[in-house]
């Protein structure tokens, strides 16, 4: 098999007050999966997608992107291949225009000149945000900042595109939006979700942490209909949404 | 959620004072302040011509002074000191309406007063004629500190999300029956502004996260 562009192997992290979030986590993802990490409030979630830029850095356990082990002196290559887009949009876009916030990124890559004014159109057009590309981001909608942030972090062509939270304060005909895109995106997800439809909907494959370590990982559909493990790691769906009832379900 | 322009002092126009470069407003409004400033405190007729100056400014900017002067509000805290100085300064006295003052203290007062307002006219004026990102630019024409430029460029920025913020703070205090306008609420006001203080910190923990994520190396590019 070919190597995965994610692989995390035996990660465990305690936080420097002695909190441990993880304990020996494995996992990996290849190019071109959408995959669901699901997991309860406390789960380990967060700690572990910050690890995947090297944010933080391992206690035990390593963490390689296609290869590259996540170290301090390939820190600037690997977040140049890891694109992590958080959850707060406001967090995300810090600039003063959608231009400049889309351009950080690759400009901190090295690129200048038309090359990244390609970048930035291209992203844009690809969360289909072009027409707004010298508006303030703080008067963009919710749901636009959100794609706004996606664009940011498109730009930077990253191998595998980290959302924590995708859906999370977003009305559902933005939220379908945002999966319409995701969809159509060439590229590999990695989704930090509460949201078990929306998984489903995008991601045919789903890793369950629960108390820092892989509880489950098989595909998202037996996830969902698998009553017991769903109870046992405090995951629920959303009152009368059956996964068995879905007739066309992502592979 | 505006539309269109930036922040609440900038007053939307296309006069000669709007179109002038950024960084000669800022030096401009530096070199008359520096003269403001010197101008001796009894020079009442030189100070009458620097007055006139900046109002010729502001009606050639076509900013209405309706919009500016109700927002020199801010001067008020000196306002206060200037009519409390002829009060409680020392030195001969003098009786202005049957009450007798400090001579030094009201020249000085009524000269603080005036410099005051001349300032926090012009920088009224500065700010409603200039975008705040053309503000930024400038400075950095102006070879500001490049972290100082970035700092203020954030706080710009983040005005609006904080503002936000705390406006959802204090209805939510309102909603359970605290009126933060009453001193007996204080307690409460001055413990909720500690949390906006905490949650703004935590927000520039994350904004810098998310920074280094996309390669931020301590420059912006």
């Amino acid at each position: 098999m070919s190597t995965p562009v994610l692989d995390v192997r035996g990660l465990a992290f305690a936080y420097p007050d002695g909190h441990q979030a993880l304990f020996g986590v494995d996992l990996h993802v290849h190019a071109g999966e959408r995959v669901a990490l699901l997991g309860p409030n406390g789960a380990g979630k967060t700690t572990l997608v910050m690890h995947l830029n090297g944010i933080l850095t391992a206690g035990r356990g390593e963490v390689a992107v296609s290869g590259l082990p996540v170290t301090k002196e390939h820190l600037k290559e690997i977040r140049g291949r890891v694109g992590i887009v958080f959850q707060d949009p406001d967090d995300q876009l810090f600039l003063g225009t959608v231009r400049q916030d889309v351009a950080f990124g690759p400009a901190n890559l090295g690129l200048r000149g038309a090359e990244l004014d390609r970048r930035v159109m291209d992203a844009l057009d690809r969360v289909g945000m072009a027409d707004f590309v010298d508006r303030p981001p703080h008067h963009l909608s919710y749901g636009q900042r959100r794609r706004v942030a996606i664009a940011t972090v498109l730009a930077m062509e990253p191998e595998v595109l980290v959302l924590d939270e995708p859906s999370s304060n977003l009305d559902p005909a933005s939220r379908r939006e945002l999966a319409d895109i995701l969809l159509g995106l060439d590229v590999t997800v990695l989704m930090v979700t509460h949201d078990l439809p929306y998984a489903l909907q995008l991601c045919p494959r789903s890793i369950v942490l629960s108390e820092g370590v892989v509880v489950a990982d098989r595909s998202t559909f037996d996830v969902l209909t698998d009553e017991a493990l769903m109870a046992a790691h405090r995951l629920e769906l959303p009152w009368g949404f059956d996964p068995r009832r879905i007739d066309s379900l992502p592979r | 959620m505006g539309a269109g322009h930036g922040h609440r002092l900038h007053f939307h126009g296309h006069s000669p004072v709007h179109r002038a470069p950024a960084h000669v407003k800022v030096l401009t409004l530096l070199g008359f302040m520096l003269v403001v400033v010197a101008t001796p405190r009894e020079a009442y007729a030189v100070l009458a011509a620097e007055a006139a100056v900046l109002l010729g400014v502001v009606l050639l900017s076509r900013v209405p002074l309706t919009y500016l002067l109700p927002r020199m509000v801010v001067e008020l805290p000196f306002v206060v000191f200037a009519v409390l100085m002829p009060f409680i300064s020392h030195g001969p006295r003098t009786e202005v309406l049957g009450i007798t003052v400090s001579e030094p203290g009201l020249v000085a007062g009524v000269a603080l007063l005036i410099k005051g307002s001349i300032g926090v006219l012009g920088a009224l004026t500065l700010a409603a004629t200039t975008e705040p990102q053309d503000l930024l630019r400038g400075l950095q024409r102006l070879r500001m500190p490049e972290l100082l430029v970035q700092i203020m460029g954030f706080m710009i920025r983040y005005l609006d999300v904080v503002t936000a913020e705390l406006g959802r703070m204090m209805t939510a205090l309102r909603s359970r029956g605290c009126d933060p306008r009453s001193p007996r609420h204080w307690p409460v006001l001055a413990r909720s502004l500690g949390a906006l203080f905490i949650r703004s910190y935590e927000r520039g923990e994350r904004v810098h996260l998310a920074m280094l994520s996309r390669g931020y190396d301590g420059k912006l590019p």
